[in-house]
């Protein structure tokens, strides 16, 4: 759906080709219907937010303070960080116009008079195409103070961040675009909907997502929320990167199809010579899933609770299923890691990631993620102990949950998930390796 | 903020002890008034909240309603309504109270909460309490022993950061110490309105500095040493000085203005080493101004007056260079004495027939704490009757009367004269007694020079803007050679002839409680720490220099009647 057209050859991200493919369109019918109906149908769409926590898009702009008599700023979410996660750049690159239609339908259906785009600092020529797009967008009235003659204005700008991990949380994106340090705020009481950029309602919103509100309000609600399985609508881009045969991003409807079918039919399987051992399907920070582990349980399937007994290969990709097995959708960035992988070195590697992404706001992310990075990377440079797993489990228990937003949740579940699934590497790495020079109180003189 | 009359009150049940706050009371005030500690290192009463500490995690829940009927749900169990519980932690910080707010602060979860914050907090904390300024006072030494594991698990090298930036004049950081709790950060910002500090780099090597080109130099820096819940921030007074525990602390009151902030001065065996604000909501918080911490050095200032002659013969030369002058006798009193002071000097006034000057002192007003009169007491001075008006910065009469020979001796307590507009050939015209602590052109011409105690060796009381009576304690005792200004006062009194006065401070107050009706409800030793609001109506058409300071709004000031 949104990659209909992206790899067509001949397919480029100006204008003129856009319009060639029927592009706003939709823009220019849904400025003739009224903002309540748009919401609606996006509330009957069942969209759920493809930028990692999955919050059902309509419901997020149900929660907005319509009353305040404040402005309502719109944010396009295109800080995209999360390790392994690749989607929303392709877009932007190759099909702007799309993001900016769906960007200005959200903000007819939601009476927003300005509109941002937070690019992350990494995405320099991103931002230029979006500038650029945004220009053309102007010059046709799609975007502007007068649009397409009906009297609605609004305006879109780039911002770009500096670079920083924690801008792609919504209230740290929001302290980033008002020129502060992205520390994140605390909810309550600052809600972005309540009280998001310059204290006034805000809707934030992820690349992908607004794309979909394009073509729901094409397809209307209903239609689209026959796509993919109740509850896990629509379709959704999958990044695959790691030790498969064909990693890339695929598109497909939520739900329908499975880890295996992803990763043996649509991936070709393990490179040559080797086995999977270990997948994180939806960014860094989900918690890992082990091949080879079976997931019992009952679930809902229409009215009823059936029990399901999954290998990891039978796991549907959508919300619902990986989160009953422990694990999140989050922003579709599925990792694979094959037998090649010592799980100690990839939980370094992870950690040190999110050390050097804590903001530092809050103690236990900044004081915890920092430590467990310091445990793993001690540990790989061989001078691992035998207590060190369940130190580093103890580590992230204290964060998880404890902080601010939800990166305590983000760098905690990876160390947690590596050692309740992976204990054993840990534990071997521990007792195969020497262990840790301690001074004794000679040195210390 | 005008607060209602009566606050709206919810009740809240914190470890099954109910109690009623106002509503919007957060939970750790809430708490303390139970009795029941909650932990924090980054929520200052004073300061916006930024919850970033995470110390403060409690459980909160809600009595259970069913959805629809709305009606309470009972745990039949207990037999009382039943109460969902949220099941992740929140902090203390942020949450208000609400009607029926249940709040756990004892559970095994916030008890692993707690200690999980206090081991993240001290894994890159040197540990120098030994050599640390803050120990014995520290926010992170106390909550680390209250609530904290008790060993380390860390092996790990510390983060290393700069360990003594001068980050202004007065104040000096070791970031290692530093737990990022952004208090300093919000007060230069929301009190001192100067927002020069911030952090640099991210995580947990975040550094505290100043902004690029600035420095932590307004007069009010200090305040970020005595908030710093670590020994981060130091003082430069105070740096390696003296070790907290070993000082006594006395109630004081700043004398550099009439807000009259209220503070604690910490002294040891007769020498003050520093001086800190004290908490009164209605007159300075919990801030006072860095220059008011200094005025302690003047005790042991070189030129500090002494006599080697007793305060008798003082008073019997005094009493004969006021005899032989009888009848040309003129007393400049002082705004910078206690309520006390002021009352005998009238009564010595009264005792030698003299007019009584005041020196008005003024100065820009900085809006927070320091207000444009810089005298302590003049408001003193107007309800002992010391003074009818507002007094003028200078002495033109007083230097008529004396050009013209009305005047031919003068009674200075604690002024100098030629600061207030007498020429130094103007006071060789006349006989001086002096009362006065320390060595001015003044005491250098006075025939009498009766030395006298600084506000530090002495108790009484002051009147700030607000017509509020502030009382302070002796803290550290008079060196030889100085005398007791009421003391002194009161014999000098008597030798003229005058009323026979206590110059014991409560004997005197039963006195001021019978002659001075705005004095009459209270006395020195039932007045509050806090103070008492003094009726102010009798000088209601007086125009009060002040302009508007910390919880202060001048009623009929020059500069409010100009707006």
């Amino acid at each position: 759906m949104i990659f209909k057209h992206i790899d067509e050859v001949g397919y480029t991200p100006d204008i003129d080709c856009y319009l060639r493919h029927g592009g706003y369109e939709i823009l220019k019918n849904a400025v003739t219907r009224k903002p309540e109906e748009l919401i609606d149908q996006v509330k009957k769409s069942g969209l759920r937010g493809r930028g990692g926590a999955g919050f059902p898009c309509g419901v997020k702009w149900g929660l907005v303070d319509r009353k305040s008599g404040k402005p309502i700023y719109l944010i396009v979410n295109a800080d995209e960080s999360e390790p392994g996660t690749f989607k929303d750049r392709y877009i932007i690159h190759q099909d702007p116009h799309q993001l900016i239609e769906g960007t200005m339908i959200s903000c007819f259906a939601n009476n927003v008079k300005q509109a941002y785009i937070y690019i992350r600092g990494e995405f320099p020529i991103g931002a230029r195409i979006l500038e650029q797009a945004i220009a053309e967008a102007r010059r046709h009235n799609f975007v502007g103070p007068n649009i397409l003659g009906t009297g609605y204005g609004c305006e879109i700008y780039v911002h770009r961040g500096a670079g920083a991990y924690i801008c792609g949380e919504e209230t740290g994106l929001i302290e980033s675009l008002e020129g502060k340090r992205a520390y994140p705020r605390i909810k309550p009481p600052y809600f972005p909907a309540v009280l998001g950029l310059y204290q006034c309602p805000t809707i934030v919103n992820n690349v992908e997502t607004l794309c979909h509100v394009k073509h729901i309000v094409e397809i209307g609600g209903e239609a689209y929320s026959k796509i993919g399985t109740p509850n896990n609508t629509g379709t959704r881009i999958l990044c695959v990167s790691g030790h498969v045969r064909k990693p890339g991003y695929y598109e497909y409807e939520v739900g329908k199809i499975t880890l295996g079918q992803l990763l043996y039919d649509v991936c070709g399987g393990p490179l040559p010579g080797r086995t999977f051992k270990a997948i994180i399907p939806g960014g860094s920070s989900a918690k890992v899933l082990k091949v080879g582990e079976r997931y019992k349980g009952k679930r809902k399937v229409g009215a009823e609770m059936v029990d399901y007994d999954w290998g990891i290969e039978d796991v549907p990709m959508d919300f619902d299923s990986l989160a009953m097995i422990g694990s999140m959708g989050g922003s579709g960035g599925v990792i694979v890691m094959d037998d090649s992988v010592n799980m100690v070195e990839a939980l370094a590697n992870i950690n040190a990631f999110y050390s050097h992404e804590s903001c530092g706001q809050c103690t236990p992310c900044r004081e915890g993620s920092l430590w467990m990075k310091k445990i793993t990377s001690r540990m790989v440079y061989e001078e691992a102990r035998a207590e060190d797993g369940a130190l580093l489990k103890s580590v992230a228990d204290q964060i998880a949950g404890r902080t601010i937003c939800a990166f305590g949740e983000a760098c905690s579940w990876p160390t947690q998930s590596f050692i309740a699934k992976f204990g054993d590497e840990f534990k071997g790495y521990s007792e195969t390796k020497k262990q840790p020079k301690v001074p004794d109180s000679l040195e210390l003189i | 903020m005008i607060q209602p009359a009566k606050p709206d009150l919810v009740t809240v049940n914190i470890d099954g002890k109910e109690i009623a706050v106002p509503k919007g009371t957060n939970v750790i005030d809430a708490a303390r008034q139970v009795g029941v500690d909650v932990p924090h290192y980054c929520y200052h009463p004073k300061l916006s909240v930024v919850g970033n500490c995470r110390m403060c995690l409690v459980e909160l829940g809600m009595p259970a309603v069913d959805p629809v009927s709305k009606a309470p749900i009972m745990d039949p169990a207990t037999g009382r309504q039943k109460v969902n519980w949220i099941p992740r932690p929140q902090i203390g910080c942020a949450t208000y109270a609400s009607q029926g707010l249940h709040i756990r602060t004892q559970t095994a979860q916030i008890k692993d909460c707690r200690e999980g914050v206090t081991e993240f907090l001290l894994i890159n904390h040197p540990l120098d309490c030994p050599i640390c300024d803050k120990a014995g006072e520290c926010m992170l030494q106390e909550q680390s022993t209250g609530y904290g594991r008790g060993y380390s698990r860390f092996i790990e090298n510390k983060n290393v950061k700069p360990k003594r930036t001068l980050l202004g004049p007065r104040v000096v950081l070791d970031d290692e110490r530093c737990i990022l709790c952004s208090r300093c950060i919000r007060f230069c910002k929301e009190v001192a309105k100067d927002d020069v500090l911030g952090f640099i780099d991210r995580g947990s090597y975040s550094t505290l500095t100043c902004y690029p080109g600035k420095a932590l130099e307004n007069n009010y820096s200090l305040n970020t040493v005595d908030i710093c819940p670590v020994g981060a921030l130091t003082s430069t007074d105070f740096r390696f000085k003296m070790r907290v525990w070993f000082l006594k602390q006395t109630n004081s009151i700043d004398t550099e203005s009439s807000v009259g902030a209220n503070t604690v001065v910490w002294s040891r065996e007769g020498v003050i080493h520093r001086i800190t604000p004290r908490r009164n909501d209605e007159v300075n918080d919990t801030w006072m101004a860095d220059s008011g911490r200094l005025l302690y050095k003047a005790v042991g200032a070189e030129n500090r007056l002494a006599s080697k002659e007793t305060l008798d013969a003082l008073i019997a030369s005094a009493a004969d260079v006021l005899t032989d002058a009888e009848g040309a006798i003129a007393v400049v009193g002082s705004g910078r004495s206690s309520v006390e002071e002021q009352f005998l000097t009238r009564k010595l006034a009264d005792a030698v027939k003299a007019r009584v000057f005041l020196v008005a002192r003024s100065g820009a007003g900085d809006g927070i704490l320091i207000s444009s009169d810089r005298n302590p007491n003049v408001r003193g001075a107007l309800i002992t009757g010391l003074i009818d008006k507002l007094p003028s910065e200078r002495l033109d009469t007083l230097a008529g009367g004396i050009d013209s020979g009305e005047i031919k001796a003068v009674i200075s307590v604690g002024e100098d004269l030629t600061s207030a507009g007498i020429t130094p050939e103007q006071l060789g015209k006349i006989s001086i007694v002096h009362f006065g602590t320390h060595a001015n052109s003044t005491s250098d011409a006075a025939k009498v020079v009766v030395p006298t105690l600084t506000v530090f060796e002495k108790a009484g009381t002051f009147v700030n803007q607000q017509f509020r009576l502030q009382k302070f304690a002796k803290a550290v005792p008079a060196k030889p050679g100085m005398h007791d200004d009421l003391d002194a006062l009161s014999r000098l009194t008597a030798a003229m002839g005058g009323a026979s006065l206590p110059s014991d401070l409560h004997e005197l107050w039963e006195v001021l409680t019978k002659e001075l009706p705005a004095l009459a409800t209270t006395t020195y030793r039932t007045l509050p720490e806090t103070g008492l609001l003094l009726d102010a109506t009798p000088w209601s058409g007086l125009r009060f220099p002040e302009g508007e300071t910390l919880h202060f709004k001048p009623a009929a000031s020059e500069e409010g009647v100009k707006a």
